[in-house]
Parts: structure tokens; sequence; C-alpha cells
């Protein structure tokens, strides 16, 4: 294929945030008439990579080149103007209007100024009627289902940009049948000619309808490949990044005994967000959490921390049937979390390293024996020494902090609450590689100390160093359950990729 | 569409059932003369409140209305009394300061993302405070052109009069609902209700609906204002104090959802014809103390409140489940 045969092509792209390097040097090509796959994990730069190719963001270096000329998206409307068109994971239309007018908006046909609604409904049925839909077009768009939404989506993105379609993670929140529906209308746009690109996070849907994948890893393209001789596992190993000799487990905790059991879930889940698992967990034992993005692994912790409550199955702590439906139980039990999206649901920005700390155990003690000061300062000052967070005063605004050193007050902040559990969501993304091995050699030190710990990561390697035992998520439901000489990167891969292959659990 | 009918259909049901009780009470009630009172009375709140409701619409709120009213009738009426201006020429100097002010409080919201209610708190004060400034009494306005504008009314059989102001009113609301509901900038005024980043995603001008929003909703108020002063004959720089909290109830009572995207213009008519009525009938009543409207304002906001939530929560389609 030569270069001319392109719809879209980007061309060298470099993305730089501050000193951070989102983009390095990335290719991407996409023909006509092809749906093309966007794999990566959180962090690899997909986003940053179709935010450029709609024009939300201007690369730093390189080029987009639409049809063969390069050209400079100054914002998703432009790209619009160039036939790029983009349909979001949340449906970006509006639930309050009709679905003719969401189809139109902005380019509503009108009459002396004013719109012309039936012309305007009449266009949207026969519009609607080419993707199968048979909705009253002057009903309002929220009285449909999300994928009836999706679909409007789709249309309005292509009748206004008509070239190429960039779903993102349209998917996410469908069902099986509606997936179904969604693909049947991909599969009749690429044969328009249509150029599409798909981002999701499940591989099935990968190879059920895509042509070709290209897999990001930290913001460098890793490769861009025909599905046709792909396997499930060749993808898994491109986007973990593992090349991966099928030998070699890691020897590191043969014969450890097993601490007394503390914690017992028992089909315990959640409808919509995870199946009902079974999980015990032993004092002084790290369970490593593998899988994909979006595979269950963070609402499995959110659901044992009752960040969001289960609605079925039994857990007991230390042999006593309990229920956990909110944080505050699971507080009172000797929990503790850190969440993966450090932002938004870790740290609060504006207070103080100090005050970051000592809430969750003020939280625990209530509201009427408030800690001192001096006590705050106290308890800060220990974990600050102890977990060597770098800051230059712990009175200084956390968001002032790096990644690593808000980890590390995050999870001083569960420590000081003396927890026997502590649940870690990805605690190593996006941090350096010295805060890295230090967050690392704390989980180490935990689990000697006798505590529980629960740990999700996308690094194989960093989940196969610290864990006692691993548990594989797969598609929301719990798969793979390895122990012993199991506890390497081939087979979590494998059983990441499809159980089919064979694992033994 | 459905579901936001439905509260329009509530208030014009309680508007019919409330109006039918108090002629059976005071058969009078029924007549062209209270009807046209009806208009003429309640013109200035009305027009200042299809103002209100292209806000609410958009998801945001303007404190500034009374303010400006009452700032419009001492610029109206200082410019005729005491500059010598003819009326004419004093409506649109007011009509064109007002549209400025209020392109400004849009340009603050939209571009310095302050809240709506801050921005527009700010120039309730600066408002209310610019008239006071140019006077602290009362300016009468003695001037052949309204004379003659407050003769100028519409025989109705049965003795009731139709006034030009209360002809504008509903002049205002006629154009305000085509607008609203026919025009683009009216489905851009539902959209920024709807979902802001939605509607920028789609391509509308976020910024220039903004500015023309607020800039629109002043420019009623100032209307409202000089309504007020062919009303009164005066202009009085404390007058019209909290219309914009009537102006507020009127748009929630007539079906007009407080955080935007759903409702009518034609129901905010209908809000205001409910509070006039309420008005009317303590009037009749006569032994009933004037603040049992603000009560009864109360009752039906609360109600109006409950039904709102009621309805699109009842109705609303399954939400999402939580982010993959």
């Amino acid at each position: 294929m030569t270069d001319g045969q392109y719809a879209l092509e980007a061309r060298g792209i470099v993305k730089i945030f501050g000193n951070h390097v989102a983009l390095d040097k990335v290719d991407f090509g996409l023909r006509p008439g092809e749906v093309h796959a966007l794999l990566g994990e959180n962090g690899a730069g997909k986003s940053t990579l179709i935010k450029i190719l709609t024009g939300a963001y201007q690369p730093t270096l390189g080029d987009v080149i639409v049809d063969g000329s390069p050209v400079t998206l100054n914002n998703p409307q432009h790209a619009q103007t160039h036939g790029i068109g983009t349909v979001y994971q949340e449906v970006n239309l509006l639930p309050n209007r009709s679905v003719a007018e969401n189809l139109y908006l902005g380019h509503q046909p009108t009459w002396f100024g004013f719109v012309d609604r039936r012309k305007m409904e009449r266009d949207a049925r026969t519009v609607l009627a080419r993707y199968g839909l048979n909705i009253d077009p002057s009903s309002e768009l929220g009285a449909h289902s999300v994928a009836v939404q999706q679909i409007v989506a789709i249309a309005r993105a292509v009748e206004l940009s008509g070239k190429v379609l960039i779903l993102d993670e349209p998917t996410a929140s469908l069902d099986r049948n509606e997936v179904e529906r969604l693909f049947d209308i991909i599969r009749d746009l690429k044969a328009q000619g249509l150029a599409v690109v798909f981002i999701t996070h499940f591989l099935d849907q990968v190879f059920a309808i895509a042509d070709r994948v290209t897999i990001l890893r930290n913001g460098k393209l890793i490769d861009t490949k025909s599905l046709d001789n792909l396997t499930r596992t060749d993808v898994v190993r491109l986007m973990l990044g593992k090349d991966i000799a099928f030998s070699g487990a890691t020897q590191l905790e043969e014969n450890r005994p097993l601490g007394e059991v503390l914690l017992d879930f028992k089909g315990y889940g959640k409808k919509r967000s995870v199946m009902p698992f079974n999980l015990t967990i032993h004092k002084g034992e790290v369970v490593g959490v593998a899988g994909l993005l979006g595979s269950g692994r963070t609402e499995m912790a959110r659901i044992m921390f009752g960040a969001d409550s289960a609605d079925e199955g039994t857990v007991s702590v230390a042999g006593k049937p309990t229920s956990i439906s909110k944080p505050t139980d699971a507080i009172a039990h000797g929990f503790g979390f850190c969440p993966e999206d450090r932002k938004a649901e870790g740290i609060f920005g504006d207070l103080s390293v100090r005050e970051n700390i000592v809430i969750a155990l003020q939280g625990k003690l209530g509201w009427f024996s408030a800690l001192t000061r001096d006590e705050q300062m106290e308890i800060a000052g220990r974990y600050g020494e102890s977990m060597d967070i770098r800051a230059a005063s712990l009175d200084m605004p956390i968001k002032l902090l790096s990644g690593g050193n808000q980890q590390k007050a995050i999870l001083s902040r569960w420590l000081a609450t003396d927890p026997t559990f502590l649940i870690l969501d990805e605690p190593t993304r996006g941090i350096d590689v010295g805060a890295h091995a230090e967050i690392v050699r704390t989980i180490n030190r935990l689990r000697d100390e006798g505590l529980a710990l629960v740990v999700i990561s996308s690094e194989l390697d960093e989940v196969v160093a610290y864990s006692s035992r691993i548990v594989v998520m797969r598609d929301r439901e719990l798969v793979a359950e390895l122990n012993g000489e199991n506890i390497n990167p081939g087979v979590i891969v494998q059983a990441i990729a499809n159980h089919k292959d064979g694992v033994q659990t | 569409m459905n579901r936001s009918l439905r509260p329009l259909v509530a208030t014009a049901l309680i508007f019919a059932i409330a109006y039918a009780l108090a002629v059976m009470q005071f058969p009078s009630m029924f007549s062209t003369r209270v009807l046209g009172n009806f208009l003429t009375d309640n013109a200035f709140l009305g027009i200042a409140a299809v103002g209100m409701t292209f806000v609410i619409l958009s998801g945001g709120i303007d404190l500034s209305v009374g303010a400006v009213i009452g700032f419009t009738g001492v610029l109206v009426a200082v410019l005729i009394s005491w500059a010598g201006v003819h009326p004419l020429l004093a409506f649109a100097i007011a009509i064109v300061v007002a549209g400025a002010f209020g392109a400004i409080m849009g340009l603050a919201i939209h571009y310095l993302q302050v809240p709506a209610f801050i921005v527009t708190l700010a120039g309730m004060f600066l408002a209310r405070g610019g008239a006071s400034v140019i006077t602290r009494d009362s300016v009468p306005i003695n001037h052949e052109f309204y004379a003659w504008i407050s003769d100028l009314t519409i025989r109705l059989p049965g003795g009731g009069r139709l006034s030009i102001i209360g002809l504008t009113m509903v002049a205002i609301f006629i154009i305000g609902a085509l607008v609203a509901h026919r025009t683009k900038f009216g489905s851009y005024v539902y959209a920024l209700g709807g979902n802001p980043v939605s509607a920028s995603l789609m391509g509308v001008p976020v910024a220039r609906t903004t500015v023309a929003i607020y800039a629109l909703s002043s420019v009623l108020a100032a209307l409202s204002g000089i309504v007020f002063s062919l009303y009164t004959s005066a202009g009085y720089p404390l007058a019209a104090v909290g219309v914009e909290l009537d102006a507020i109830s009127a748009v929630v009572i007539g079906g007009t959802l407080l955080t935007g995207g759903y409702g009518f213009v034609l129901g905010t008519f209908i809000g205001v014809m409910l509070l006039g009525l309420v008005q009317t009938y303590i009037i009749f009543d006569g032994t009933l103390s004037s603040w049992w409207t603000k009560i009864v304002i109360g009752i039906l906001l609360f109600l109006f409140i409950v039904l709102q939530r009621l309805i699109f929560v009842a109705s609303a389609p399954g939400e999402k489940t939580s982010k993959a």
C-alpha cells in the first residue's frame, strides 16, 4: 500500500505535555473501507492520538494528513469539515431534544430563518432508516436506549463528515445484542468505503470486527498488523509488552505458610459490574489481580471496599459473616483502599500533605475526637519519614507533589488507620522508577508485617514479583486463580487472552 | 416531547381549576374587564419572565432582572423629565444600555467561567446601585406621549379594556415562543440547558449563544422597565425589588425545569397568569392580607418542583452503568 491510499494518516506524531512525552513518533495510517482497531492500556496514548486526529489537541511535532495533503485541525468542528467524525463512549448528544434535532443541530434546514421542522424530521426518517432504526424522529432522544442513542450519534457523525469515523469505546455500555447491532452498522459503513477507527478494551470485539490493529504502549507505536494472522495471545502480549519465554516461574514464595483466613468472599458480585466471585484472603498475603482494563478489576476492588455495594453473595471477616455496603463499614473493619484514579478519587488536591495523611484516621475517629495540629504533625511526620515522602513541607498542597509522592501519601493515609487489609488499585501507575521500586518494597514489607493486600496492576512483572497468589479477571469475571509456579507472565497472558487455551487453575 | 409537556398540562389544568373555583365564588371575576386588567397589571412581570425563560432553559439564572427594571425606569424618567428627551429615544437608549449590560454579564459567565448566579448577583447590585446614584427619589413623568399611550386601549365587549402594555406582553410572548421553538438560536438555548459539553462538541456556538441569552434577558427587563414606567408614570430606583424572584417563580410554575433543557414559553405565560389570578382573588376577597399571595406562590412553587422531580425521575431512561 502506498501512502496515497490512506484516508487519514498521522506521521511522526510527537505530543509533549509539560515534560511528559505522551506520544513518541507515532505513525498511524487509516485506509478507506477498513475497520482499524486501536489498542493499548490506559496511558498508552490512545486518547491523545484520537484527540490529535479529531483536532482537540495539536501535535507538538509531526503531521496529520487527510487524503494525501497535510492539514491543521483546529478543533473537532474543523476536523468535521475534513470529513472526520467522532463518536464518544458517553453519548455526547442532547437527551432533552428530539432525535431529528440531535441529527441536525447546527445544520437544521431553515425557511426564512425558521427551522423547517417537517423537512428536518422527514430527512431524519430517511437517514435513520438506513441504520435500521424505525423510530419517530420527533421523539425525545433521552427516551431511547443507550444503543439507539449511540446509533443516532454515529448517524450524525457520518452525515456531517462522511469519510472517517472514529468510535471511542462505543460498546462500553451496550449489551451483547446491542453490540451485534452496532457491528452490523459498522460493517455497512465499511462496505460504503468509510474508514473506521475502533477503540475498545474488549479483545473479542476487536477480532469480531476489525481488519487491522495498531497497538500503542507507553506513548510508543508497537506495531500495526493485519488481524488475519494474529492470535489473541499475540495481541495481549503486544499490549502488555511481554516477549515472554514460557518458562521460569519466579519461585518466590514456595513454602510460605499461609496465615489465618482474614476475608472470605463467597459468590460476591454486583449486576452489570462484576460477576459473582469466590475469594479467600489470608493474613500476610498479597493477592495480585491481573486483567486488561475494563475486565472488572477495579469494580471488584470497589465492591470489596463497599464503594459500590454488592447485590449478591456473602462476606465474612475473620470468620464472622458481616456486610460491607459502604466505605465506612469497610474502614470500621480495618480496610483501606488506594484507588486507581489518584487525582479524582484519591487526593484532596488543595489540602496539605498533612491533612491528606490524617484524613482517614480522623474519619475513623469520628467528629468528636479531633486530632490536634500537633498530633497531626506527629503522624504526618512519622509517615513522611518512614515512607520517604519528598515534600518541601508537609503543609504544602498535595497537588504540587509528584505522582509517586502522592501515592506514598495516600498509602500513609491508610497505614495511619492501622489497617488489616489494603486494596491497592494500580499503585505504581504514572510514577517514576525510583518511587515505583519503593512502593513495591513497601508492599513486601507490609505483607511481612502480616497485612493482607489485594494489588491490581497491569504491570505483569510487578504483579509476579510481589504476589503470593494471582487472580485473573476477564470480561467482568474472575476466570483463574494462579498459584506457585503458575505465577508467571506467560500463564497470566494466556489466562487473560483466552481460557480455552487451557490454563489449569 | 411528552415528558416536558406534562408539567405544562398540569399548570394549565391548575389554572383552569383555580379560575373556575374563583369564578364560582366571585362570578364577576369572569369578565373581560378582569381579564383585560390581568394582562395590564402583569405586563411588566410577563415580559421579564419571557427573558427569564430563555435564561433558565439554558441552565442559567438571572438575578439582575428586578434591578434592571428599576434602573431602566429611573433612566427613562430622568431622560424624559430632566433632559427633555423624547420618550421613544429614551426607550431606545435604555434598551441599548441594558443590552450591553446583559452582554457583558454573558461574556463574564462564559469566559470567566463564573456561575451565572454570582455574575448576575453582581449585576443586580450594580444596576440597583446605579439607579440610586442617579436619584434617590421617585421621578414623575409628565409627557403627552405617556398620556396618549395610556389612553390608547382597545375596548372589549363587556367593558373590558386591552391596553397597549398588555398587548405588548402578549406580542413578546408570541415572539418569544417562535424564537424558542422555531429558530436555530432557540435550539441552541435548549442544547446548552441539556448538556453544555455535548452542545459544544456538536458545534453549538456556546459563547455567542450565552452572550445573546443574557443580553436578551436584560433587553426584555428594560422593556419591562419601560412598561412599568408607563404603568406608574414615574421612575423610582427601588421599584420592582424582587421581581426577578417572581419571574423565576412564574417560569418554574409554568413547567420549565429549573436546571434547564425542558420547558415552554407558553408555560411561563400561564405561570404569570396563575400568579396574577392569586393576586386578583385576594383583592376580590378583600379580607385576606396580601401576604397570602406569597404563601400561595410558595405552595405552588413547591408543588411544581416536586411534580417535576417525580416526572423526570420516574421516566428517566436507565442510567448508564459506571464507566469501564
